[in-house]
Order: structure tokens, then C-alpha cells, then sequence
């Protein structure tokens, strides 16, 4: 399956500003890891030096939030996006 | 006072023959209409922060008619603010930020009244301060006071409406515990400190958190009014160099430790702690070099190596002669362009990014790695004002 994955703007550097990467897989977890092998400098940003995926990473399929599906296991179809969805804290008290 | 939900039968503020007049474009359309406008004047709204968000927030909030606006805000007007903060102009700038925004929130509207909260929003006050207002806007820039934002409405059961900016990306939603999901469902737990750069080492487009804002101001007026469909359970994106929005459904985390079935955060805690702030690691003070002394050495010839830790679009604003540039998010990757023999002088804008390469570097044997203290900022001050302050 081919999928889009969305990239945030703080992890953007990492993909060479691309904010969209096309990948294949037919899971959440494999297309993740599709795309760390393209982005080898993202690997640390998703996953734990045990391979775990960060627990402050979130993942939605399409619009929803993979938590409440079947996490990495979630299987995707042909053209759907997986977006990495970033805690970000900007508002601007200073 | 509780959010008022049947406009009809409440007992709500009459409007004086001024505000009809004032209000009239709202007072005429069916979905506000007058019961709605003294719906709003009935209302108290906190907003947390004064900034880029808490600008247009705090205009249209005001203008709306919104009765009582509370104001939470200890910083002071700072140059760097003016590109986005529109509460504040040029003559503002060293002066409390809550001043200037009282006076200027005044003058949009001197019906509202305006409760300055002149301190740091904190575990020991957020409580006391929030318990007396319908709702809370998080117009904050850092993560410990959004967990707090957060809890302090979950404890109360007031909704939280969320807003977050970062370079041209933002961020929406409305989080309330006793109808949909909090914060903390979303966001379990913070990244750590240093993954995520601030608005003042990432930057933001000064147009954002006016955009932002301004929807953020949106839903404050539905919730108070009752009318259409609020961000619950809805997370808006925005895009703002693609203009793209885009939405995603939230849900209320039954496990959440604040809003869940078995909550363990009963109380609040201390979120710099929880958020991994206050104990990195301790290098102790001598990692830090003063700008006069590495001036003192290089003019010696003694052989210094100088990292400049910044981004690159800060490394074209102004550079220290003969510094090599490498990303803090990029030096662990390439640790091997440096010499672990020689004495390392890092540095980034003022200290803090600069401070956590400094630890990187000793933990993979950069024994002589040092802080330049006060960052390119203070090299500027103490030894080359032609180096641009930013």
C-alpha cells in the first residue's frame, strides 16, 4: 500500500523541509519504519533507543488518533495519510 | 458562576442604551441577538498570556463584549514581541506587559472589566486565580504551564480552550473534561526537554498567532453563547504555508491520569518536574567562559575551537569569526567534524541550547567542552557590538 505520512514543522529538518513523504506499507508501524529508513536522522526523534515508538509521538490514520485503533498494527489502505501530530508549545508570552 | 446555556430563561445583565448602540451588529443577528450580547457581558473569561495569542484574544474578546476579562501576564514588552503581539507598540517596550495591554484593552472597550493577574501562573495560584472565571484561553508558550493550564481546568471542570503556535504551523481545540477529551489525552506526556524548540529559538510567523488567536476568540464566544459546534473532541491544524486545514477527532483517553475513570492526579504538581525541567544534569559552574576571557585567549593564539549551535538562518544574522556551525539537533550525528583534544568553545543565541550541547559533548568525551556564557548575545555586549542583537 502506498500512504502519505505528514511531517510537523519541528521535524521537518530532518526530511530535508519535505512536509509530506510518500511510503509503502501495509501497517502504521512498517510505513514508520519506511520512513525512518529513507530519514535515518528521524530515528531518534520517533522511536526509544529500544526501538519503542516515543510515547509523546502521536499518530493518527487518516483523522484518527491510532491509540484507539490497533496502535502500530493498524492496518492502512491504498492512499491514506498517517500524520505525526507534534506536541508543540509556541504561543508566545515572550 | 457556570456557563449559561438557556439564554432564554437566565437572568442576565441589562445592556445600557451605549452598549446597544456599540453592540447593534451583534444585537441584530439571531444567533447572538440581545440575549446572547448579555450573555457575553455576564461572562468571565481568564486569559493566560498576553502575547501573540493573547493579542487578538484579548481585542476581539473585549470588543465582543466579553463582561469580565481576567489577565494573566508577568513578562515585560520586549522589541522581539512587536512583530506579532499587537496589544503593544514601539513606545511600549521595557514596560509591564499587563499595563500595557490594560490600557490598551481599555481603550478598545472601557465597558469591560479588566482583573489583572500581575504573576506567574503557578501550582500555589492557578487554582485560586481560575476558580472565579467561567473559562480559561491557554495562550501560554511553554509546556509545564499548558499541563497546568490543563489540570487547573480539569480540577475545576471549566473548559480549557487551547491554542498553540510554532514557525507557521497552529494548533486548535476546546479541552473540556466533562464533555470530551483534555489535553492530557492528547498529550500523555511532554517531550523531553530540548526536543522541541521554543518560539524563541524556532521562531514563528508573526501573521500566526493572529490567525490562531482570533479562532481561539471564536470559540470563547460559541461556548459562552451556546451556538453552533464547539472544538470538542476536534483538533484543528493549520498550515499556514500551505493554507491547509485540517482536523482530527479526539478522544477522551479512559486511562487519562486527570480527566479518566481512575484518576491519580488529584491535585496539581510540579510541571517544570514533570515536564523534565530544573534537573538536567548539573555541570557545575566551570563550563561556563566569558566572552571577555575567550576574546582574551583567542587574542593570545591560543588554538580554540568555536560551535556555534544555532540554526542556520541565525548563523546569517551575525557569526563569531571563524565559528563552525552545527545544529544542536544535528551534533550528535556529527561529532566527528570535531576534535575531541581541543578546547571546544559552544555556543548558541543566550545559552540554553548551547548549555545542553555542552553536556552532549562531555557525555561522548569532549572533555574541554565549554559554555560561552551569555551566548552570541553577550559576545555582542562585551566584545563585538558589530555582531547584530537579535
Amino acid at each position: 500500500m502506498s500512504l502519505t505520512i505528514q511531517i510537523p514543522t519541528p521535524l521537518r529538518r530532518f526530511t530535508g523541509e519535505r512536509g509530506e513523504v510518500q511510503v509503502e506499507g501495509a501497517t502504521v508501524g512498517e510505513a514508520l519504519r519506511r520512513l525512518v529508513d529513507q530519514h535515518a536522522a528521524l530515528q531518534p526523534h520517533l522511536y526509544t533507543e529500544d526501538g519503542k515508538l516515543r510515547s509523546f509521538v502521536n499518530l493518527f490514520l487518516n483523522d484518527e488518533d491510532v491509540r484507539y485503533l490497533k496502535q502500530e498494527n493498524t492496518p492502512v489502505q491504498e492512499g491514506d495519510t498517517l500524520s505525526i501530530i507534534p506536541s508543540i508549545a509556541g504561543g508566545g508570552l515572550r | 458562576m457556570t456557563l449559561v446555556h438557556d439564554l432564554e430563561n437566565a437572568v442576565l445583565p441589562a445592556l445600557t442604551p451605549q452598549e446597544i448602540r456599540r453592540y447593534s451588529r451583534h444585537l441584530i443577528m439571531p444567533e447572538v441577538g440581545t440575549a446572547g450580547q448579555q450573555a457575553l457581558k455576564a461572562a468571565k473569561v481568564l486569559m493566560v498570556g498576553t502575547g501573540g495569542l493573547g493579542s487578538p484574544l484579548g481585542m476581539y474578546l473585549a470588543a465582543a463584549g466579553v463582561g469580565t476579562l481576567g489577565l494573566v501576564e508577568f513578562d515585560t514588552v520586549d522589541e522581539s514581541n512587536l512583530h506579532r503581539q499587537l496589544l503593544y507598540s514601539a513606545s511600549d517596550v521595557g514596560r509591564p506587559k499587563i499595563q500595557a495591554a490594560m490600557e490598551r484593552l481599555n481603550e478598545v472597550n472601557p465597558h469591560v472589566e479588566l482583573v489583572p493577574h500581575q504573576v506567574r501562573l503557578d501550582s500555589s495560584n492557578a487554582l485560586d486565580i481560575a476558580k472565579d472565571y467561567d473559562l480559561v484561553v491557554d495562550g501560554t508558550d511553554n509546556f509545564p504551564t499548558r499541563y497546568l493550564v490543563n489540570d487547573t481546568c480539569v480540577l475545576l471542570g471549566k473548559p480549557n480552550v487551547y491554542g498553540s503556535i510554532f514557525r507557521f504551523e497552529g494548533q486548535v481545540s476546546v479541552f473540556w473534561a466533562e464533555k470530551g477529551p483534555c489535553y492530557r489525552c492528547l498529550f500523555p506526556e511532554p517531550p523531553p526537554p530540548g526536543l522541541v524548540p521554543s518560539c524563541a529559538e524556532g521562531g514563528v510567523l508573526g501573521v500566526l498567532p493572529g490567525i490562531i488567536g482570533s479562532l481561539q476568540a471564536n470559540e470563547v464566544i460559541k461556548l459562552i453563547l451556546g451556538r453552533g459546534e464547539p472544538a470538542i473532541g476536534r483538533l484543528l491544524l493549520f498550515d499556514a504555508l500551505r493554507l491547509k486545514f485540517r482536523e482530527l477527532k479526539l478522544r477522551k483517553n479512559p486511562e487519562c491520569p486527570v480527566c479518566g475513570e481512575h484518576p491519580t492526579v488529584t491535585s496539581l504538581i510540579d510541571y517544570e518536574q514533570f515536564c523534565g525541567l530544573g534537573q538536567e544534569e548539573d555541570l557545575g559552574p566551570e563550563i561556563d567562559i566569558d566572552p571577555i576571557e575567550v576574546k582574551r585567549l583567542l587574542d593570545s593564539g591560543t588554538k580554540l575551537t568555536i560551535l556555534d549551535v544555532r540554526n542556520p538562518p541565525e548563523f546569517e544574522i551575525g557569526t563569531i569569526e571563524g565559528a563552525t556551525l552545527i545544529p544542536l539537533p544535528e551534533l550528535q550525528d556529527r561529532l566527528g567534524e570535531l576534535d575531541s583534544r581541543e578546547t571546544i568553545i559552544v555556543h548558541c543565541h543566550h545559552g540554553p541550547r548551547s548549555t545542553r550541547a555542552v553536556g552532549l559533548l562531555r557525555k561522548f568525551g569532549f572533555t574541554k567542552a565549554k559554555n560561552l556564557k551569555g551566548g552570541i548575545d553577550q559576545w555582542s555586549v562585551d566584545v563585538d557590538p558589530s555582531v547584530p542583537r537579535y
